[in-house]
């Protein structure tokens, strides 16, 4: 790097605590995962406790894993990856340790809230007005501390990893703030100032981009750059990351319509929804193209490096997800997906397989850069997390598949007098062998989980024990 | 919608789709070649070097693809704003549509038993299954598949019935649904607590199982002027205002002194949805005779 500035010092503190905080939520907000599908199988394990109820639950499962583990690793990595990319230390340090401490608030006030049954009810927005609030302050904070480092920047150009950060960032928070509004009638509860269809527009506008920048512009910037970074080869092509950057944030912003096909919306959204949702396909695997090609002339290195084997292995599954909701999102594909596990599975081929997988790689590739090791504490037990990570992927989203479909099946089949021949709950009991199936999975992802926390602890320990050795030869 | 809203939706509908597919051409047309380079951008961000590849071109033709099925289907169908599209597709349509085909399919099936007076068609085997399934569908939900209800919702198996168990009466219940309402203490809204004990005493009396005779005798009184309106003097209930005959040992809401307070101090809001709208004429024929026939197996 001939053009960087020799006293330049990096901040990573801020990074190494959005690290492990990424590991430590991916633990709690998976385990709370496995509990819920332990009670869909085994209704006993609600324990008769409105807090522990799957109700209540189930928000604190998406909220934790989505804005605790998703993001707290897009903070570390936006957070290493800007200073990085633009040989810049960050804008602010003061700013960014209020974003993590900010962050952490929030999740803390999420893990108290949401089994006390506070909630104003809107998926993946449940937290009420006050948290809101905090929400938009700290992301107000990351925007100022990400751009003010972009303008801060050494290098004449802004690398594509950037690009889909900064989308990520600006549109999560116009998304929010336009969902959240809401009239407070006391400390605890608000009602949105939405009403009816106008109201479920706004919330799946939301809803699918939690999605689609969230959990996918973001995650890209992720890949742009520790794909090639891991792999040490350049980006397959400029050309296509410029195509698809545009095409991506420009069509899923439209996407949210499909989730209310056949609904009171009006025509014309659903088949904006449609259509831009079909449009979406090639852009999503735009970025897929770009992170596998990058591999091209590298592809012995998944032999050996069970980092890179975890990047490689989510863009598959982003791929697979990524045509699977464009299929769905046809309105007579929905009518048969609709509200069936099929959309659970779907959602976690992405959650799982794409975001997870992902983070777990860049988690795996950061740690050591992070506490000045060369490597991990043992590349075995990555290698096992890797395998662990995907049979349980593979089998929830498999057992998802057959549910789904089966349940969808089900509710419309009709005797030849046109009465329906199951009722609600014959389907349900069908469903129980996937429900323990998926159990199963997400037990085997969540033990993943607890060895890369066993790595990550050794590794940094280690880190103490070379730090203790070197005092001591400097005091011999 | 407004005309200024529907040329809105119409113009940022077609800038994306069509904006979309001019920035994928014009990022084609600038390409230098149609082969793999390893010729770079020149930019490096953290040793990171770009290729200039072109784009792959079975994606390009991808892309293109659901660019100009978008652009078709928004001429077929409703999409931007106001414009109907050629086909003159809408959901209420397509619905409307699928109603009237079942209505074709399956209405000779259900009207053939609809001259047939219910105490009979109770005794056809094919119309009792129909109903069944009927029954399954759309009352089942509320009073078990058994139809032996749960708590508030009423056993159709026996023969306590709240609102009448003639053919014409469950019809109309079938119909037009009930709305049943108890008021808190009855018409005596200033009942004391005392007077609340002694008429929940004087209730288990016709069951021999009160608590306090002394209480009982007191709860006479009381009765009479809170409950014998609508229960009657003799307690034995009136179908024509839905109140149910407290004499037997069927009980909506439970039958302990606790659920018996309960009710006399909150009151009891019930309902039973219509379903005249969601089943046709012959259809709730039928569902009659088969709930007509569960309390009258074997006559």
């Amino acid at each position: 790097m001939s053009t960087a500035t020799p006293n330049l010092t990096y901040n990573y503190k801020v990074v190494r605590q959005f690290t492990i905080m990424t590991v430590v939520w991916g633990i709690i907000g998976m385990g709370m995962g496995v509990l819920i599908a332990s009670q869909l199988r085994f209704p006993f394990m609600n324990f008769d406790l409105p807090w522990t109820h799957f109700g209540r639950l189930r928000p604190l499962h998406t909220n934790l894993v989505i804005f605790g583990f998703g993001g707290s690793a897009l903070f570390a990595t936006s957070y290493y990856v800007v200073q990085r990319t633009c040989q810049a230390r960050l804008f602010s340090d003061g700013l960014a340790a209020f974003t993590f401490w900010g962050w952490q608030a929030v999740l803390v006030a999420a893990c108290i809230t949401l089994p006390m049954g506070l909630t104003s009810t809107k998926e993946y927005a449940e937290l009420e007005w006050p948290i809101d609030i905090l929400i938009t302050l700290v992301w107000v904070a990351y925007a100022m501390v990400y751009f003010g480092t972009i303008t801060k920047r050494q290098t004449k150009h802004i690398y594509v990893a950037n690009w889909f950060y900064g989308a990520f960032i600006l549109t999560v928070a116009v998304l929010h703030i336009g969902n959240n509004l809401e009239l407070p009638v006391s400390a605890f509860k608000s009602y949105s100032i939405y009403s009816g269809v106008t109201d479920a527009m706004m919330q799946w506008w939301w809803g699918h981009n939690a999605v689609g920048f969230f959990l996918t512009a973001g995650f890209l910037g992720m890949m742009y750059y520790f794909v090639p970074k891991q792999a040490d080869r350049p980006v397959y092509s400029y050309r296509l990351s410029i195509v698809h950057f545009w095409a991506l944030i420009a069509t899923y912003v439209w996407a949210g319509g499909h989730h209310l096909h056949y609904s009171a919306l009006p025509d014309w959204a659903q088949t904006a929804g449609m259509i831009m949702s079909l449009i979406l396909l090639a852009p999503s695997w735009g970025g897929m193209i770009n992170g596998m090609m990058t591999l091209s002339g590298a592809w012995h290195k998944l032999r050996t490096d069970p980092i890179l084997r975890f990047l490689v292995v989510s863009l598959s599954f982003y791929g697979m997800s990524t045509f699977e909701g464009p299929m769905m999102a046809i309105k007579t594909v929905n009518a048969l997906s609709h509200d069936t596990d099929w959309t659970i599975g779907h959602v976690h081929s992405g959650a799982l397989g794409w975001v997870a997988m992902i983070s777990i790689g860049a988690v795996y590739h950061l740690i050591p850069r992070l506490w000045g090791m060369t490597r991990m504490y043992s590349v075995g037990l990555i290698n096992l997390h890797f395998w662990l990570a995907t049979i349980g992927t593979v089998l929830y989203i498999v057992a998802m598949w057959v549910n789904g479909i089966m349940q969808g099946l089900m509710w419309r089949a009709v005797n030849a007098d046109g009465t329906l021949t199951y009722s609600f709950v014959e389907a349900l009991e069908n469903s129980m062998p996937g429900y323990l199936i998926r159990l199963i999975g997400g037990g085997i992802f969540f033990t993943g989980m607890l060895v890369m926390a066993y790595n990550v602890r050794m590794t940094i320990r280690q880190k103490d024990a070379v730090a203790l050795d070197n005092s001591a030869v400097q005091t011999a | 919608m407004s005309t200024f809203w529907s040329l809105w939706i119409s113009v940022i509908v077609l800038a994306t789709v069509i904006g979309c597919w001019w920035l994928l051409w014009a990022t084609r047309r600038s390409q230098p070649t149609d082969k793999e380079t390893d010729r770079t951008t020149g930019h490096s961000f953290d040793g990171i070097e770009e290729y200039d590849n072109p784009l792959p071109k079975w994606w390009f033709h991808l892309f293109s693809a659901t660019c100009v099925f978008s652009l078709i289907y928004l001429a077929l169908y409703p999409g931007l704003g106001n414009f109907e599209g050629l086909l003159g597709w809408t959901q209420e349509k397509q619905w409307q549509e699928e109603v009237q085909q079942a209505e074709a399919r399956y209405g000779e099936l259900y009207a053939k038993y609809g001259d047939i007076p219910i105490p009979e068609l109770a005794k056809n085997e094919d119309a009792r299954k129909m109903g069944q399934r009927l029954f399954s569908n759309n009352c089942a939900v509320c009073h078990g598949s058994a139809a032996r209800g749960a708590v508030g919702f009423p056993n159709l198996t026996d023969d306590a019935w709240i609102w009448g168990g003639s053919p014409e009466r469950i019809v109309e219940t079938i119909h037009q649904g009930r709305v049943n309402q108890m008021p808190a203490k009855g018409l005596m809204p200033n009942m004391s607590n005392n007077q609340v004990e002694a008429v929940v005493n004087y209730v288990l009396s016709f069951s021999g199982r009160e608590k306090d005779k002394a209480l009982a005798e007191q709860g006479q009184q009381v009765f009479m002027q809170a409950c014998a309106g609508c229960h009657g003097q003799d307690a034995k209930g009136n179908t024509m205002v839905g109140a149910p005959n407290l004499t037997d040992d069927d009980w909506l809401y439970g039958s302990t002194y606790d659920w018996i307070k309960e009710t006399v101090t909150y009151g009891r809001q019930n309902r039973m949805p219509a379903q005249e709208n969601r089943l046709s004429e012959d259809q709730i024929h039928i569902l009659a005779a088969y709930v007509y026939g569960l309390s009258h197996r074997n006559q």
